[in-house]
């Protein structure tokens, strides 16, 4: 039953609301908390405080700002600040959502508690985790923290980001860089390929005698003819891909000398961005609530999670079938979610949803390219909805492109401002 | 009787709170569009869909499906929807402020 046919069948049941009002009362205090600021967490506070207001929502993010992983490799290639990047939570306060600075550190879901640092906790009715990616530091020889302050990831927006960006500066006319990708599933599909193009862009501007090769654990990728093309095009000779069937998988790396390792050879790069494999962000472990992928199964119509009750969980942590790992994801599945958990908590049954994903990839600053993407519910999984998404087309006028770079910028801004301002 | 009509009258004015609610349900896929469809004024270059006539988003998505009207994502996203449901998206887009 969804909420509205449960709500136009609630009169008669107001009959018993009205004998024993309590129950009804319990339910517009029901309480929810939501661990994680980002663009699913926050995304997921604001629309259930919108679609009503009574609900009690306590936002957990310890950050106090928010740095936004989508058009960071803008930075990394010179073209924007991380200052635009990030973002505040005084609006997401100001809607009426008690925002905790605190790191959630554990979580007892029989007694529906979350255990903060501060040694308080916060009971809940309902809990949505949106943690976002932890690195998998114990999956690639060689890498752990302290090799990242060498070899950047720059795979969680901040100052991994700068740190590539400096590299990158400091680095000679000629120099090598390499870009380690993961294989599936991980953060943001198509971003090495964006940030090969960007970082390309630079090196073409600057220092045009230099060379870029993306290692890769895949033998595929998103929008892959599209940025192919883009290389041709834009950056004739400057990107070599190697895939993981040319050997391009790296499997150890040495940050003391700067070399990623493959089973074909050895690549000795000026500048290394290492983009290790990946997990959901770490409470979601201590919650239950991943499976042996290190990712969280979900229910795709309200996303609570298969093996944790009353605990959902949306963004790149979960494992959501054919929808990517992208903010777009995050935010369309976060406000899905919300109107799910309002129906739950009123006694309803939501109705199948349908999502949509878009993401858009700047091949350069007036060359962009997307993927969209329609889904519901089947076989208990979110499936592509047959017939609609798909990339932008592989011919196309330098018009078109220079269009979908701007609805890049637009969207940005878009959800930002619904998100954070 | 007299008092369980009274009861039920009462209960119906209690009730008719909840349809409120209910009325901010978005259908299927209505909750993604403001992703990028703004609600407020950002100078985006995306059109704002919130309090716009319902006709007009429904026919455009129309449009954007059987490719009489040019897009650059549109198109691929009006394809995922049928009839009844770009209609009951574009009336819920409306009624948005």
């Amino acid at each position: 039953m969804s909420r509205r046919k449960f709500c136009s069948a609630s009169a008669a049941a107001a009959v018993t609301a009205l004998v024993s009002p309590l129950p009804a009362l319990a339910q517009s205090a029901a309480r929810i908390v939501v661990i994680g600021g980002g663009f699913g967490g926050a995304s997921c506070a604001r629309a259930l405080k919108q679609i009503d207001p009574k609900l009690q929502v306590t936002l957990v993010e310890p950050n106090r700002t928010f740095i936004a992983c989508p058009f960071s490799n803008n930075v990394v290639a010179g073209l924007r600040s991380l200052e635009q990047q990030k973002f505040g939570y005084d609006k997401v306060a100001a809607s009426g959502i008690t925002v905790v600075a605190l790191e959630a550190t554990t979580i007892n879901a029989a007694a529906r508690t979350v255990g903060l640092a501060d040694g308080t906790s916060l009971a809940y009715d309902r809990l949505v985790l949106s943690p976002g990616i932890e690195l998998r530091f114990d999956a690639l020889s060689g890498y752990d923290e302290a090799a990242a302050a060498k070899m950047p990831h720059a795979w969680k927006a901040g100052e991994q980001t700068l740190l590539l960006r400096k590299q990158l500066e400091a680095m000679d006319d000629g120099g090598l860089v390499v870009i380690a990708a993961p294989a599936n599933p991980f953060r943001c599909p198509p971003g090495p390929y964006e940030r090969a193009c960007l970082i390309a862009h630079y090196l073409k501007t600057r220092k045009p005698r230099s060379k870029l090769i993306i290692l890769d654990a895949k033998d595929t990728f998103s929008k892959q003819r599209l940025f192919q093309n883009a290389w041709k095009e834009l950056y004739p000779g400057m990107i070599e891909w190697i895939s993981l069937s040319q050997g391009g998988k790296v499997n150890a790396v040495d940050p003391a000398t700067n070399t990623l390792i493959t089973d074909f050879g050895n690549h000795t790069a000026q500048v290394a961005n290492v983009i290790p494999p990946q997990r959901a962000g770490r409470i979601a472990a201590i919650a239950g609530a991943t499976d042996n992928t290190g990712w969280c199964a979900i229910d795709p119509v309200t996303f609570e999670s298969r093996s944790a009750p009353n605990i959902h969980v949306i963004g790149d942590a979960c494992l959501a079938g054919a929808m990517p790992k992208s903010a777009f994801s995050a935010n369309a599945q976060a406000k899905t979610c919300a109107n799910a958990i309002a129906t739950l908590v009123a006694g309803g049954s939501p109705a199948a949803p349908k999502l949509i994903n878009t993401c858009y990839s700047l091949a350069a600053p007036d060359y962009g390219i997307s993927i969209a993407g329609v889904y519901h519910p089947k076989n208990g999984s979110l499936a592509d909805v047959e017939g609609a998404g798909g990339v932008s087309p592989l011919e196309a006028s330098r018009d078109f492109r220079a269009r979908e770079a701007d609805y890049a910028q637009s969207w940005f801004a878009t959800i930002t401002a619904e998100v954070f301002g | 009787m007299k008092a369980l009509c009274v009861v039920i009258g009462l209960a119906t004015v209690m009730a008719s709170s909840l349809p409120v609610l209910a009325a901010s349900d978005p259908p299927p896929g209505a909750a993604s569009c403001s992703g990028c469809h703004s609600g407020g004024a950002t100078g985006s270059s995306v059109s704002r869909l919130n309090g716009r006539d319902a006709g007009e988003i429904a026919t455009a998505m129309a449009g954007f499906r059987d490719g009489s009207l040019p897009a650059t994502v549109m198109n691929r996203i009006a394809k995922g929807f049928s009839d009844d449901e770009l209609r009951a998206m574009a009336a819920w887009l409306a009624a948005q402020k």
